[in-house]
Formats: structure tokens, C-alpha cells, sequence
């Protein structure tokens, strides 16, 4: 054994040396005999085909998956976008195409030299996007005149139209561009840039079901670029439709109700946690972000005071105000503060240290048992309550009503509402918690904050005797033939923890808020439909010291109006929460709502002649 | 301090083969970056002279000091390399699905091609000292195995398939030519054939995709097939004397796919025709044979396996890139030395070329 390379002229190292050439030299004649192969045998062959080769690649995209409502109402359809397109090369003369385009189009000729400008540098056999959706009336104009207008194209892809538009705006969400950080993040499988995506709503949490994938086709073009024959088709796979629980009969009610006023308004289904409705007003327009939306129109969104982008069901946190007596009364029984005989005296206020809180009813309530307090919400009921309880304890029972944290719902910035504790006041405020914040929590002011559709999940979960679901919008996901590919399984999140005796005493109570004469919802109440509710009236923020209500000298800043409710009494079929923002009374402007949007419901959708609202816009015996 | 042998023996036939390549890579860039726009867009033609110019420069450092100091840093010059590989990994930039670039200020590099060349430096440096008569044994073998799966095994992750699989060809060509034992070699060849099937299964999507549609291009009619039949027709129809300088249609037409990177010989054959596509692919195989008679006159183990591997790794791009657009191999990012538009695979070369003249302009040395 020796090491060759040591002894350089031996016979070994230039065998192995010449065996390496050889190899080399025999790989390199399989490639040689290739290439004369296709350039000699083959080369008359292949230079013809190159001559007529006028194969072109073209991409072909997939229709987007359609939305649908629970009765299979289409929603969400997509509609033929004509884009208007230039090959540089085949336009000869390009100054006098361009030109005759801009008259027969009526498209601003400046606008067509600036995209074309944006696009110098790339091949001249590349066809150049001139202006997207350009409308039936252009496109006829262009087909009329085709023989004048060389190298002109016009594409036909799929655009978004939502049918229903401004209705539901916030939950189906909009669609835009794909931007440069979504592109690097992939936030879609098979994207590329200039694709459209969801940006907000369930098009973006949905995107990878509602997105297609891409097809594409080898076409024949004759010698002015136009397409003369399809030759191979990869056939575009359309995306995933998707079937809502969403009505949108009741939908449309909803936003009918809220009309020129800022609220919000939501219907659960609350055996199984389906959402019936979800409105937020004022709304905005869809279509608009589809088509490209101009700066001035987007600037005027978003400095709306009233907020039209943002979904104030789910995103907007308000004191939970009256409507919070639910949890505070479940709480109080379970807790064995109180039970059906205990009672306290209301005189119309409450004297704590050095402070008088009142009660909204000025001369009082009298002897309050926990069903009167709850039909005509006696406040200073709760303050006693309240303070029985204790902060920290009243929490508890609001965590596990589902308040404090976001519910889950499938949809994008989802706030969770607060439930203040002790702790959570020291941590953050630096302060200790005072006593006196209590009573202000014990009627859902303070530092309450909810969510509308946290308040609807409440309801339904009282009304179906203490369930609690997580909400659910995305019914049935199927594929473009039909196949159900995900079907929604209602979600069992917890239960409340009160005994069903306690449940039945506040949902007592809830029935007679609606259904008696003194109880704070009776204007509102409905004929055979045994609705059960409780009004509320936040107070808007700045008045957060002045914990108890009354204070009429107020002024400019009204109180924001809560309803909540469900309907019928046994076996709940809808529960719904609505607040209206500086409404006022929960009485007199939310409860008209709810109530107008469940007798629609469980009417069948049957509109009716002449609807509660008016008769309750008159001032009535109030509650809170 | 200078030796004037030095100068007697510098290698100017290389040098010559390498600026004729080089210019013919050039002239096909331009066709590849000007026809069918509708002005010239010659910012990359601009760029590759840039590369060019780096690349001399890396050259020249690479044959100005005796190429044993190379051997002495081997490990230092294989471990930047890894870690630059690890660093693209964590900081590289994605471009569609990969990340294969580091950034450097306004350039960008490629830290795998580097890696080609630390490996064939850190492998000769291992080969030089065990090749002897017998062969290898598998024990031998152990060493240089690991020294090439860690980067073959970082760039997969990239991924980068055709950079890997240059790596692992490299690596292959060195150790058969340092010889392997009969009974290793064996061994290996069984090895070798049952883990192919397991290969499959670790191949991503789309490069099965590939393999698949070499083997069946109607498989793909808008993706590799369609590209394949492209650069067929562009390669075919330039037949004897090709349709001229800057007259390819195929090119202009913008029908081949990554014509001033990976198809680039496609342009080139159309546009000159057998004459023009003979011409460069002689030009790499007198390359290829000079280096290898390189080898064979130097009188140092560790020149000569130098000199093996980089002559490896300049004959397996050209097969394989010449083969996958002539559609004798599948479609897979390899780049056509001193020709395809990069500036990490021309400096790589250039280096490359660097090594080979060191070596040979000190063969006296051990004379």
C-alpha cells in the first residue's frame, strides 16, 4: 500500500487519470450527439415550429368561492371584470392606438400613457394591464372597433360583488390587493403579487377556503396577439363556498331598525350558538374597496366619527349597564346572599360613606324582592347586593357568564370587554379598589365594559337554562360540486354555575320585565311571543364617578341604550342584544329593536303592518 | 522574495479558455436581457460585468500565494462556510418559496455556491493524505461523508436541490477518484440502490413534480414541460448556423423561462446555431481536460485532488445544465459556468479558476 500521488509517473496514477477523461469525453459525446440531434436531424423540424410558434402561456383565474346566508341566499357572487390590456408590439402606430382608445373608451388619455409608463422595461410581448373592470359600456365600444385598435386585449377575471351591500358589510368583510408584507408573510398558499385578497371579515379569516387555485392555458395567438385557439387547459380549481348562519332577512330588519343611529344589534340562535344577525351602523360600502376606492371616499371612512369600518358587535366595548343585573342577581342567589323572600327598601337612594347614590326611579321602589328588582331594575337593590358580594366574587360569576374575554367567535379583532377585580384595579390603576366602586359595578357601570355580542351569548345562555355555546357564523363550508367538505358542530364552552332553581327565579324575572305592567320592557312586549328581556342605560364615558344614574342636567352626551332579550320563554328560539349609541333609554330605543327583530323572527319573517316602534318612541315608565 | 519561474510557468491556455468562455457567455446575456424588450434592459448585462470584474480580482487572490496555505485554512475556510449557510437559514431572503440569499449591502450572495468550493478544498485536504493503492475502506469514508451532508444537508433545507446535488456529484467524483476499496465499493453501490426509493419520499412536492414531468412532459403543460419544449424548439431551430445576434424569436418571445440564468445555452443555440452551441461546449471540455492534465502533472497530493474537484464541479454543471435544457435531464437550478447570468456562480468560478492556475503555475515547486 502506497500512496500513488507520491509517485506521480507511476502507471496507476495516469490510468486513473486517463479513466477520469474518458468518462468526461463519453458524457460530453452524449451531449454533442444531442445537440446534433435537435439542431441538424431535428432542425429543420423545430425551426418551422419556432416560426409559427405562437404559443402563449396564459393564466386563468379561479372563481372565488361564493357566501352564502342559512336559507342558501347568495351573499357574496362574483361577477365578469372586463381589464383592459396592451401588447406594445402588436399596437402599431402605439401615439395613434392610444389615442383611439382614449376616444372610444372615454378613458382619460394621460391615465393610459402613466400605466403604460409604469410598465417600460417589461417585454414588449407582454401584454400590459392598462385598467382593470372597465365596464360594459368600454368593452362594447372596443369590440365595435377591434380592427382599429391593434394589440388591444381585454380580459375577462372573476370580481367580487357583494349582492346585499352595505348589509353585513362588517362581517363578510372586503377585498383588496395583495400588499408587500401579506406577499412575504404567504399569508395565502398560492398567491402572487397584484392577486386580490380578503382583507377584513370572513373573506380574510376565511381566505384559504374561499380562495381558488389557479389554472392556466397554452393558447395560439395569430400575429396581432389575439387568441385563435385554446390548445391545453389546466382547468382553475374555484374556491370553497361557504354557507353562514347568518339570516339575512332578519339581517336586513336589524340594519333597517338602526338606521341613521350608531349601534349595533346581534341574534344568537341559543341552542346551538348559530349567529342569526349581526348589524353595525352605520355600515359602509364593499363594492367600493372592490373597485378601488378614491382617497377622499376612504379618508371620509375613516374619520367618521361614527365609526362605519368597525364592527361594533364585537368590537366595541361598552359598560354593560342594567343588563349586567342578570349575572348580579344569579350571582346573589347561588352566593345565598339573597334568595326568592329576601328583600331590601328601596327609598330612591342609597347613603355609602359620604355619598348618596341614587336609584333612577326618585321616589324609590319601596320593599324590592330579587323578581321586582329585576323587573324594574331597582338599583339600589343591587348597590346592597353589590356590596354583599363583594368585587372579586362578582367577577367570578361574570367570567363564567363569558364576559371578560373574547368569545371565541370566528372573526378578526374580537375585543374581550373588562370585569375589573381588585387585583386588576391595583395593577393597573395603582390604586386600591375603593368600596364605592362596587356599587358602581354592581349595576354594570364602572369599569364594566361588553361586547354586544358578548351580552347576546348572556341571554342565550340564561334563556336556555344556563348552556353556554361559542358562537358560531361559518355553517357549512362545501366545495363547488357540492361536497361538504367542514359542516359546524355546535361548541359547548361551559355551563353557568347556578342552580336551575336560581336560573328559573332570574329568568323569572326577565319575563316580567317584559310581561308586567310595571316591568321596565312592557312597551315592547309582544303578543304570544312570551319575550323575555332587560333594558339598560349606559352611561357614556366621563360620568364613570358618578356611579348611579339620574343625573338628568346632563345634556349633549346621552346615555347609550341596551337591550337584551330572548324569546319564547321556554325553549328560546332567538336571543338577541342591541344597543343603540346616545339612545337614551334602553326602553325606549333598543328594546323597540330587539323586539321588532324577534317577532320577525319567530313570525317567520313576516313583516308587520305597523310596527311597535313608533308607539315606543313615546317617553314610558322607564327602567333604570 | 518573487520567483521568475512563477511567471515562466503561468498557466496563460487557461486563461485564454476562460475569457473565451467568458465572452461567449456575455454575447448570449445581452441576447438574453435585450431582444423583445421594448428598449434594452441592460442593467443586468451591466450587473454580470460588475461580477466579472470581482471575479478577476478573486482569481487572482486565489493564484498570488501558494495554494498550500489554502490547505493549512481548510477547516477555518469549511467552517465560514457552514456558518454562513446556517446564517442564511435565519436571516436569508425569500424569494418565490426559497432562501438562498444572504444580503450584503446592495449585493446579494449565495452562500451555497461558495460552499462547492470549501468543500472541494477541506475534501482534498482530507483525500491527500489517505489515497493510496488500495483504496478506501469505509472507515475512510466516514470523515468526508460528514463533510458533506452537514452543507449538502443545509442547503436541502434552503431548499436548494440542484446546488446540493452539485455537492454530493462533487464530493462522489473526488472519493472515486482517490479510489475506494472493492468490498467499500460494493457496499456502497447496495447502499446506495435501496436508498433511492427512500430519496422519493423526502422530496418536496414540486421537485417530485419535476422528476415526474422529465419522465412525462405532457404531465405539466404550463409549468417544466412546456419550458422543455420551449428550449427544445429554441435550441433545435437555430440548426446549423443559428438565426443570428439578437434574431432568436424563442428568446424574444420570452418563451423560455429563466433565459439569462438557467436557460441561457438555449439562447445561445438559437441565435448561433451548432456552430456557436459546438463551439462552447468544446471550449468546457478542453477546460475540463485541461484541468485534469493540471492534476496530473502536479506532484503534491493535495494540488491534485484540488484540482480534481474543482475540474468536478465545472464538468458536472456543464452536463447537467446542458443536458436538463437539451431535455436529457430533469429541470433543476444548476447555472451553466461563465455563462449564466450570477454574480456567486461567476466569483465561484472564477475562484475555481484561481485554484487550478495556483496549482499549475507551482508545479515546479516539486520538480
Amino acid at each position: 500500500m502506497t500512496n500513488y500521488l507520491d509517485n506521480v509517473d507511476s502507471d496507476w496514477f495516469s490510468k486513473r487519470l486517463s479513466a477520469a477523461l474518458t468518462l468526461v469525453v463519453a458524457a460530453f459525446v452524449v451531449l454533442i450527439a444531442r445537440l446534433l440531434f435537435l439542431q441538424v436531424i431535428e432542425g429543420g423540424e423545430l425551426r418551422r415550429l419556432s416560426e409559427i410558434n405562437s404559443i402563449r402561456l396564459r393564466s386563468v383565474d379561479a372563481p372565488r368561492g361564493l357566501i352564502y346566508d342559512i336559507h342558501n341566499r347568495l351573499m357574496a357572487d362574483n361577477r365578469p371584470s372586463y381589464d383592459l390590456s396592451i401588447t406594445v408590439k402588436d399596437a402599431h402606430p402605439l401615439e395613434r392606438t392610444i389615442e383611439k382608445l382614449s376616444r372610444y373608451t372615454g378613458i382619460d388619455e394621460a391615465q393610459l400613457w402613466e400605466r403604460l409608463e409604469r410598465a417600460k422595461g417589461t417585454r414588449a410581448y407582454k401584454p400590459v394591464l392598462l385598467k382593470p373592470d372597465i365596464g360594459r359600456d368600454a368593452l362594447a365600444a372596443i369590440e365595435v372597433n377591434r380592427w382599429d385598435l391593434p394589440g388591444i386585449l381585454v380580459n375577462v377575471s372573476p370580481r367580487r360583488d357583494y349582492i346585499f351591500s352595505p348589509s353585513l358589510a362588517h362581517l363578510l368583510g372586503y377585498m383588496g390587493e395583495i400588499s408587500v408584507e401579506e406577499l412575504k408573510n404567504q399569508i395565502c398558499s398560492n398567491c402572487k403579487s397584484g392577486d386580490y385578497i380578503g382583507k377584513y371579515g370572513i373573506e380574510r379569516i376565511r381566505e384559504n377556503w374561499l380562495r381558488g387555485k389557479r389554472g392556466g392555458q397554452q393558447v395560439e395567438v395569430n400575429a396581432t396577439g389575439q387568441v385563435v385557439r385554446v390548445l391545453n387547459t389546466v382547468a382553475a380549481t374555484p374556491g370553497h363556498n361557504i354557507v353562514l348562519s347568518i339570516d339575512q332577512s332578519l339581517q336586513l330588519t336589524a340594519e333597517h331598525l338602526l338606521a341613521d343611529q350608531a349601534g349595533a344589534a346581534v341574534a344568537v340562535d341559543p341552542s346551538n350558538g348559530q349567529i342569526l344577525a349581526m348589524a353595525s351602523s352605520p355600515s359602509f360600502d364593499q363594492n367600493a374597496f372592490i373597485s378601488g376606492m378614491s382617497h377622499d371616499m376612504w379618508n371620509a371612512l375613516i374619520s367618521d366619527p361614527s365609526h362605519p369600518l368597525e364592527n361594533k358587535a364585537i368590537q366595541a366595548e361598552y359598560p354593560p349597564a342594567s343588563t349586567y343585573k342578570i349575572v348580579v342577581a344569579a350571582a346573589g342567589l347561588e352566593e345565598g346572599i339573597i334568595d326568592e323572600n329576601t328583600s331590601f327598601f328601596c327609598p330612591g337612594f342609597f347613603k355609602f360613606g359620604n355619598r348618596t347614590y341614587r336609584c333612577w326611579k326618585k321616589w324609590g321602589h319601596g320593599e324590592v324582592d330579587v323578581l321586582k328588582a329585576l323587573t324594574e331594575s331597582c338599583d339600589v337593590y343591587f348597590y346592597k347586593l353589590g356590596l354583599e358580594l363583594g368585587v372579586d366574587r362578582l367577577a367570578w360569576y361574570a367570567n363564567a357568564f363569558g364576559l371578560g374575554e373574547p368569545t371565541g367567535v370566528d372573526l378578526d379583532h374580537e375585543e374581550g370587554g373588562l370585569i375589573p377585580t381588585a387585583q386588576w384595579k391595583k395593577k393597573r390603576v395603582g390604586i386600591s379598589w375603593q368600596k364605592g366602586e362596587t356599587l358602581s359595578v354592581a349595576i354594570g357601570q364602572g369599569f364594566n365594559l361588553a361586547t354586544p355580542l358578548q351580552m347576546a351569548m348572556v341571554a342565550a345562555a340564561v334563556g336556555n337554562r344556563g348552556v353556554r355555546y361559542r358562537p358560531m357564523i361559518v355553517k357549512t363550508i362545501r366545495t363547488a360540486d357540492g361536497q361538504t367538505m367542514y359542516e359546524s358542530a355546535p361548541e359547548v364552552t361551559g355551563r353557568l354555575p347556578i342552580s336551575e332553581k336560581n336560573l328559573w327565579l332570574v329568568r323569572e324575572g326577565l319575563f316580567k320585565a317584559v310581561n308586567e305592567r310595571h316591568g321596565t320592557a312592557w312597551r315592547s312586549r309582544l303578543e304570544g311571543m312570551d319575550m323575555s328581556g332587560k333594558t339598560g342605560t349606559a352611561q357614556v364615558a366621563g360620568r364613570r364617578d358618578d356611579a348611579a344614574s339620574g343625573d338628568d342636567d346632563w345634556g349633549s352626551i346621552k346615555d347609550h341604550a341596551w337591550f337584551v332579550a330572548y324569546a319564547p320563554r321556554e325553549n328560546p328560539r332567538i336571543a338577541v342584544a342591541v344597543i343603540v349609541e346616545h339612545g337614551e333609554h334602553g326602553s325606549s330605543a333598543a328594546a323597540p329593536v330587539a323586539a321588532e327583530m324577534i317577532r320577525f323572527y319567530l313570525s317567520g319573517g313576516q313583516p308587520k303592518p305597523d310596527t311597535p316602534l313608533a308607539a315606543a318612541s313615546a317617553t314610558t315608565a322607564d327602567g333604570d | 522574495m518573487f520567483d521568475r519561474r512563477l511567471l515562466q510557468c503561468f498557466d496563460w491556455g487557461l486563461l485564454a479558455l476562460t475569457l473565451s468562455i467568458g465572452t461567449a457567455g456575455l454575447v448570449a446575456l445581452y441576447s438574453a436581457v435585450s431582444a423583445g424588450a421594448v428598449e434594452p434592459e441592460l442593467t443586468l448585462f451591466r450587473k454580470q460585468l460588475i461580477w466579472y470584474g470581482i471575479g478577476f480580482g478573486a482569481m487572482i487572490f486565489c493564484f498570488l500565494f501558494d495554494y498550500k496555505q489554502f490547505e493549512r485554512f481548510a477547516n477555518f475556510i469549511y467552517l465560514a462556510s457552514v456558518g454562513s449557510l446556517m446564517a442564511v437559514l435565519f436571516f436569508g431572503k425569500y424569494v418565490s418559496g426559497s432562501r438562498r440569499w444572504l444580503s450584503m449591502g446592495p449585493f446579494t450572495l449565495q452562500p451555497s455556491e461558495m460552499a462547492k468550493v470549501a468543500v472541494i478544498i477541506v475534501l482534498a485536504r482530507y483525500f491527500a493524505k489517505l489515497i493510496n493503492t488500495d483504496g478506501l475502506t469505509l472507515r475512510d469514508l466516514m470523515v468526508p461523508a460528514v463533510l458533506t451532508a452537514v452543507p449538502f444537508a443545509l442547503i436541502v433545507r434552503q431548499p436548494d436541490l440542484g446546488t446540493a446535488m452539485v455537492i454530493a456529484l462533487i464530493a462522489g467524483a473526488m472519493t472515486l477518484f482517490a479510489k475506494i476499496e472493492r468490498r467499500a465499493l460494493s457496499w456502497l453501490i447496495a447502499t446506495f440502490t435501496m436508498l433511492v426509493p427512500l430519496v422519493w419520499f423526502f422530496l418536496r412536492g414540486y421537485q417530485k413534480q419535476r422528476i415526474l414531468t422529465f419522465l412525462n412532459p405532457d404531465r405539466d403543460p404550463l409549468g417544466a414541460g412546456y419550458h422543455i419544449i420551449q428550449s427544445k424548439i429554441a435550441i433545435g431551430s437555430g440548426m446549423l448556423t443559428g438565426k443570428g445576434f439578437l434574431k432568436g424569436t424563442q428568446n424574444a418571445l420570452s418563451f423560455l423561462p429563466e433565459q439569462h440564468t438557467d436557460f441561457i445555452f438555449s439562447v445561445l443555440a438559437e441565435e448561433w446555431g451548432l456552430m456557436g452551441s459546438l463551439s462552447v461546449v468544446m471550449l468546457f471540455l478542453i477546460i475540463i481536460a485541461w484541468g485534469l492534465s493540471i492534476a496530473g502533472r502536479c506532484r503534491d497530493p493535495f494540488g491534485t485532488m484540488l484540482s480534481v474537484g474543482v475540474t468536478a464541479m465545472i464538468a458536472w454543471q456543464v452536463l447537467i445544465n446542458v443536458g436538463m435544457v437539451m431535455g436529457l435531464m430533469p429541470v433543476v437550478g444548476v447555472t451553466l459556468p461563465f455563462v449564466s447570468y450570477g454574480g456567486s456562480s461567476i466569483i465561484t468560478m472564477m475562484i475555481g479558476i484561481g485554484l487550478l492556475m495556483n496549482v499549475s503555475m507551482r508545479r515546479f515547486k516539486f520538480e
